[in-house]
């Protein structure tokens, strides 16, 4: 008998299932709890006071990265605020308690959680993976169902290892054809933010697909599933294939021999049927993205980088105000070429862009070039692995002798909550994933870009279209 | 959990389209370990200037509105981060009920694990209760939970929909953990069937 088409989406929704209520709300069986240090201390707390233990620690992997300093002196405890320290050491002692696995930030396998994941093969097809965090949607690019969790529902999944969820809508997002040279996965996930706007995946899980997604690397699919969540979806999926297989084979954490064979038996059937359902379709032809930057304080405020600052008077409806309050923010004029947009400072890393292939895109680009005099230009890697892999290829001593910090690994100036910080005013080319009023720092400015774009940046002072560069 | 049933009180307008997690509560304040004591840093960046002196111009400084228990906002609020933080602080300060064309979905779930109310309603309803919350403190919006509706201070009434089983948690202030636990025997023949179906996980 044949059975009903279904979404990749829904293949894994289906193997989840634990109870359902008549309401359609269900409660959905967690994989892989990932934490940090910002978003569990409350809820470990909860655990404590209500006698309950971690159902599954098993399946749970801490990892400290928000507040960790990103340089050299760090092993010293004061490069850290009392509150940071504080925060750390909270979760050092639950990682402890609860037994669960721990990288603490002495480990060379340390870095940002969600490159750590799939870094250690604790991210893999058809897993369920939750974070107390919004960019756990990076490990989509398996073909796992991961999304964001408040503090509260890390106290859930802790306590039952479960989710109560409702069925979110799906939603394709195609990108046909080949990217022209210069043009990355930051910039068709930026692109696509361009089109849905913030609040265009709400309610969707988003399925990534089309010739261009499948030629990304294991990586590029990261950075585009990353910012799922700044469309406003729950998740991004890619449905795995070789690529994904090939970067999970021999993983310290992925299966082996027999067991290797019988889960890829199983992977190689997530994919979306021909005709499974959607209720939402985008199709973006991969010759038509542009190397894009961010202009304002959304992530949706994208244009290529051979377009003008807008005007508030360009957009409709509540966009109008919101538009004129990021050009204040932004101090921009209207009309001004982006091209001609001067930066202070240059940001590479995050979760979005602190992995090795981001690292080796933009060491391409400065390779023999100097970072604009009075510029300050850092490279955070995202993991203690990613860093050793860089010096191992050659490209910290590019960043180096280019004038780049090559810093450790950690969420650095992507969020600012640790020492690496804009100050009011000033004005950076990032790689990270957000462009927030005071995300980068107090005041701080953030244009969003791809690695390659943000390395361009670097060397010429101003935002720059990197295919001028190749 | 506090439970929701009926709320009167002052809203405060806040005519803004995508408003954020980190506009909401900035991340310094993230590095408490506790719940509690985040309301005096609610949009800290927006409220205060950096020597810490009030804005006076934002809304929550303004005489009619400092004791507002609703705000009333544009679309998408609460994108950016899963930070529970942001309805921590929001509760804290003493606002109980959110009310916006759309919602960022982790902040929307967020809310009702404390004891908080999103409403949803069409713009068009959203631009009248704007102009209700403008009038100040004197006019006090009501919202009844059980008969899903708000009423303006004029006494027009807006209904809105809600998920069933959130709505249940919220009235009886249920704890969801509770809940969940109280399934545990098919959380344990799950992983017994996953066991074997998945062994690698």
């Amino acid at each position: 008998m044949a059975s009903k088409p279904r979404t990749l989406y829904e293949k894994i929704w289906d193997q989840h299932v634990v109870d359902r209520l008549d309401d359609g709300t269900c409660l959905i069986y967690i994989d892989r709890h990932l934490v940090h240090e910002v978003t569990s201390p409350q809820a470990f707390e909860g655990l404590r006071m209500s006698g309950r233990k971690v159902r599954a620690p098993e399946k749970t992997i801490a990892v400290p990265d928000h507040n960790v300093p990103t340089t050299l002196d760090r092993d010293d405890a004061t490069t850290m605020t009392e509150d940071s320290r504080i925060q750390v050491e909270a979760l050092d002692k639950n990682a402890r308690d609860f037994g669960v696995h721990y990288y603490p930030v002495s480990d060379v396998r340390q870095g940002i959680v969600h490159i750590v994941g799939p870094e250690q093969g604790w991210t893999l097809p058809g897993m369920t993976v939750v974070c107390g965090d919004s960019h756990t949607a990076t490990h989509g690019a398996f073909g796992a169902l991961a999304h964001g969790i408040g503090t509260s529902e890390v106290e859930h999944v802790l306590a039952t290892q479960t989710l109560i969820q409702k069925k979110s809508k799906n939603m394709k997002v195609e990108i046909t054809g080949k990217l022209a040279p210069g043009v990355t996965a930051k910039d068709i996930t930026l692109a696509v933010i361009g089109k849905t706007g913030t609040a265009g995946g709400t309610g969707y899980v988003i399925e990534y697909c089309g010739e261009a997604i499948r030629g990304l690397s294991m990586e590029g699919r990261m950075t585009v599933c990353n910012m799922a969540i700044e469309g406003g979806a729950r998740a991004g999926l890619i449905a795995p294939d070789e690529t994904t297989f090939e970067y999970c084979k021999g993983r310290p954490h992925a299966p082996k021999g027999a067991q290797w064979e019988a889960a890829m038996e199983w992977w190689k059937t997530l994919y979306s049927d021909d005709d499974a359902h959607w209720d939402k379709v985008l199709t973006i032809k991969g010759e038509d993205i542009a190397p894009v930057v961010t202009w304002g304080t959304s992530p949706e405020d994208v244009l290529p980088i051979t377009a003008k600052v807008p005007a508030a008077a360009d957009f409709t409806g509540g966009k109008v105000g919101a538009a004129q309050r990021s050009l204040d923010y932004m101090g921009l004029t209207p009309g001004t070429p982006l091209n001609e947009v001067a930066i202070d400072t240059v940001f590479i890393g995050s979760c979005t862009n602190g992995r090795i292939e981001d690292l080796r895109a933009a060491a391409a680009i400065l390779k023999g070039k100097k970072v604009k005099d009075g510029l300050r230009a850092m490279v955070v890697p995202g993991s203690g692995l990613v860093r050793a892999q860089a010096e191992e290829e050659g490209l910290a001593d590019i960043f180096k002798d280019a004038g780049f910090e090559w810093r450790l690994a950690g969420c650095s100036m992507c969020l600012a909550m640790n020492p690496d910080q804009l100050a009011p005013g000033e004005r950076c080319a990032s790689t990270s994933n957000r462009n927030f009023e005071g995300r980068q720092g107090f005041k701080g400015r953030t244009h969003l870009m791809s690695p390659a774009m943000a390395a361009a940046a670097a060397i010429t002072g101003k935002l720059t279209d990197v295919r001028e560069m190749m | 959990m506090d439970k929701f049933d009926k709320l009167t009180g002052v809203a405060a307008p806040m005519p803004l389209v995508n408003i954020d997690t980190d506009m909401i509560i900035p991340k310094q304040f993230l590095k408490t370990i506790q719940r509690s004591g985040l309301g005096a840093n609610l949009f800290d960046e927006m409220r205060y200037d950096r020597e810490g002196n009030e804005v006076p111009d934002f809304v929550l400084n303004q005489p009619a509105y400092r004791e507002a228990e609703i705000l009333v906002a544009g679309e998408n609020f609460g994108c950016g981060s899963s930070r529970e933080h942001a309805p921590w602080a929001i509760k804290d300060f003493g606002i109980r009920c959110v009310i916006a064309p759309s919602f960022a979905d982790i902040f929307y779930n967020n809310c009702f694990k404390n004891g908080i109310l999103p409403i949803a309603l069409p713009q068009e309803a959203v631009d009248v209760l704007m102009k209700d919350a403008e009038k100040g403190s004197n006019a006090r919006m009501s919202v009844d939970l059980e008969a899903q509706t708000v009423t303006t201070s004029d006494g027009e009434v807006f209904t809105f929909e809600l998920d069933s089983f959130k709505k249940h948690c919220l009235m009886e202030g249920l704890d969801d953990i509770g809940l969940t636990m109280a399934k545990e025997a098919s959380i344990d023949s799950y992983e017994a069937q996953a066991a074997q179906a998945r062994p690698w996980v």
